[in-house]
């Protein structure tokens, strides 16, 4: 069984259209002369000179941040690239011999076709050594080659980070 | 000289200045105007980037921008079996709105219109018939579907508000006995009962309203743009034209808004006329004269866009219920009114 929608009866002004239209005809002018000599109401962002805000947890371009002595704070330990959803991260170990930290990453490649943007990796890191905090855009490409970025370009991003390693607060 | 090669030359003259000086250069503004004027309807900013020698004037240059724009596009074609009538369906829609403007008289006498036909009305009819062509041409040569319906859209909703359209300026035939824009406009010079000017508008109001609605429906403006309803048909019956052909057919759409503004001033507003200003003669009268034809002509404009930007647009049976079971009814009513009147008054 169905439901008796009730509609609103039209009356006889309303059915001859003619004091709805010059009232619709009404609104429209106003909002024309408030947009022209009053209180703008224009919600448009004009994007290049203008930007909009974002919020402090936008997730943008990817950056590897750096230890006191330059070198990545990523210890290559393959848990980004594991959470991951859309496998874009490829890393290759490489060994440090004699530190304290093992490993480094020889090659760090996100392919931003792939990612979504989704921050699982940054969630997923132990060492504070991956972030999405950039806030650029996800840049465009004129060749799919391109959009695989590398650890230079995301070590260029990046920024001196003194957390502890190993995820405890300083 | 000769006095016919004469009137000729001053004919070619007239014509011209009207449709290059007047009608071409009010199109090309109105098609910067209404992306302005709808962008601040509707709380945007609207075209604002054209700029030339660092002045933007609020897009004002997009006027020049958008046709250059346009004339560089590729001019892609679809692979129809018509191509000649494929060609010439834009050409269908530009040129009989530019035509109707041969009989529209700017000002008092012979002066100031290219033909003083005594049965004007009837080229403007016969004139206004021929539009659907264009868009039926357009619509049966792109082959293609979307097109096609729009094409039966646009004959459909053409031939029968055109009809209803006719009918409404039939009163106005009566009352002032004339069919002759500019003796249509004469009469609409004295005063009424001493204090309002004897216009259509006041002497035939509901014609006015009526013959607005099916002239707008005419033109397939929203609220009727189902013809062009982008959300059913893609763009209607020029979905598959592009580049300078495109362009003609909106070109042609806003030639005939003016077109229909300078009609229903000559048939409603009085023309020429300055209200409780019953003369002729004199150059400082007649330029006024001519201005506020063209005052009236330009707040025409002005109602059908800002309608055309307030209303959502109308189903189709809702449109054919319109057309064919309130205006027509309504416009045959007046008629009759009219006639009834006038027979008492007489």
């Amino acid at each position: 069984m169905g439901y008796k929608v009730a509609r609103p009866e039209l009356n006889i002004f309303e059915k001859s259209y003619v004091p709805e239209i010059l009232k619709g005809v009404g609104v429209s002018s106003r909002h024309f002369f408030r947009n022209i000599f009053g209180k703008k109401d224009i919600v448009t962002v004009e994007y290049p000179e203008v930007k909009p805000d974002y919020a402090s947890r936008y997730r943008g371009h990817h950056r590897l941040m750096a230890r006191e002595d330059g070198t990545a704070r990523c210890v290559a330990c393959m848990l980004c690239s594991t959470a991951c959803p859309a496998h874009c991260i490829t890393i290759e170990a490489g060994d440090y011999g004699d530190t304290d930290v093992e490993k480094y990453p020889v090659k760090f490649e996100i392919d931003l076709l792939v990612c979504v943007y989704c921050g699982m990796c940054e969630e997923a890191c132990p060492c504070d050594a991956i972030r999405m905090d950039s806030g650029i855009h996800t840049p465009s490409q004129m060749y799919r080659k391109d959009g695989r970025v590398g650890k230079v370009d995301l070590m260029a991003l990046g920024d001196l980070s003194i957390a502890k390693q190993g995820g405890e607060l300083s | 000289m000769d006095p016919i090669l004469a009137a000729v030359l001053f004919a070619i003259i007239k014509i011209s200045i009207i449709l290059l000086g007047y009608v071409m250069l009010f199109a090309t503004v109105l098609t910067w105007l209404e992306r302005k004027y709808s962008a601040l309807i509707q709380d945007r900013i609207g075209p604002n980037r054209a700029e030339v020698a660092g002045l933007r004037l609020g897009g004002l240059f997009h006027m020049i921008a958008d046709p250059i724009k346009v004339l560089f596009k590729e001019d892609f074609m679809p692979r129809t079996e018509n191509p000649i009538m494929y060609k010439m369906a834009p050409w269908l829609s530009v040129v009989p709105p530019m035509v109707i403007f041969a009989v529209i008289p700017f000002g008092p006498g012979d002066m100031f219109v290219i033909s003083n036909a005594p049965l004007g009305m009837l080229f403007i009819f016969a004139i206004a018939g021929l539009g659907v062509y264009g868009s039926v041409f357009g619509a049966w040569a792109s082959n293609s579907k979307f097109a096609l319906l729009g094409g039966l859209r646009a004959t459909a909703q053409m031939i029968s508000y055109e009809v209803a359209m006719g009918l409404n300026l039939v009163g106005v035939f009566m009352i002032y006995e004339s069919m002759s824009l500019q003796g249509i406009i004469v009469e609409q010079g004295e005063t009424l009962w001493g204090f309002l000017p004897a216009w259509g508008l006041f002497l035939q109001p509901v014609s006015f309203i009526l013959f607005m609605a099916s002239a707008i429906a005419e033109n397939k403006r929203a609220p009727f743009d189902l013809t062009e309803a982008e959300s059913e048909l893609v763009a209607g019956y020029f979905t598959e034209y592009s580049s300078m052909k495109f362009a003609l057919f909106s070109l042609g759409e806003f030639i005939e808004i003016i077109a229909i503004a300078c009609i229903a001033s000559c048939m409603f507003l009085g023309g020429w006329q300055i209200p409780f200003v019953d003369a002729t003669g004199g150059i400082i009268l007649t330029s006024l004269q001519i201005l506020a034809f063209l005052f009236k002509v330009f707040v025409l404009v002005w109602l059908q866009m800002t309608i055309r930007w307030t209303l959502p647009r109308f189903r189709y049976d809702q449109l054919m219920k319109l057309g064919w079971l309130y205006i027509l009814p309504l416009s045959l009513a007046n008629i009759l009114a009219t006639g009834v009147w006038l027979y008492f008054a007489a």
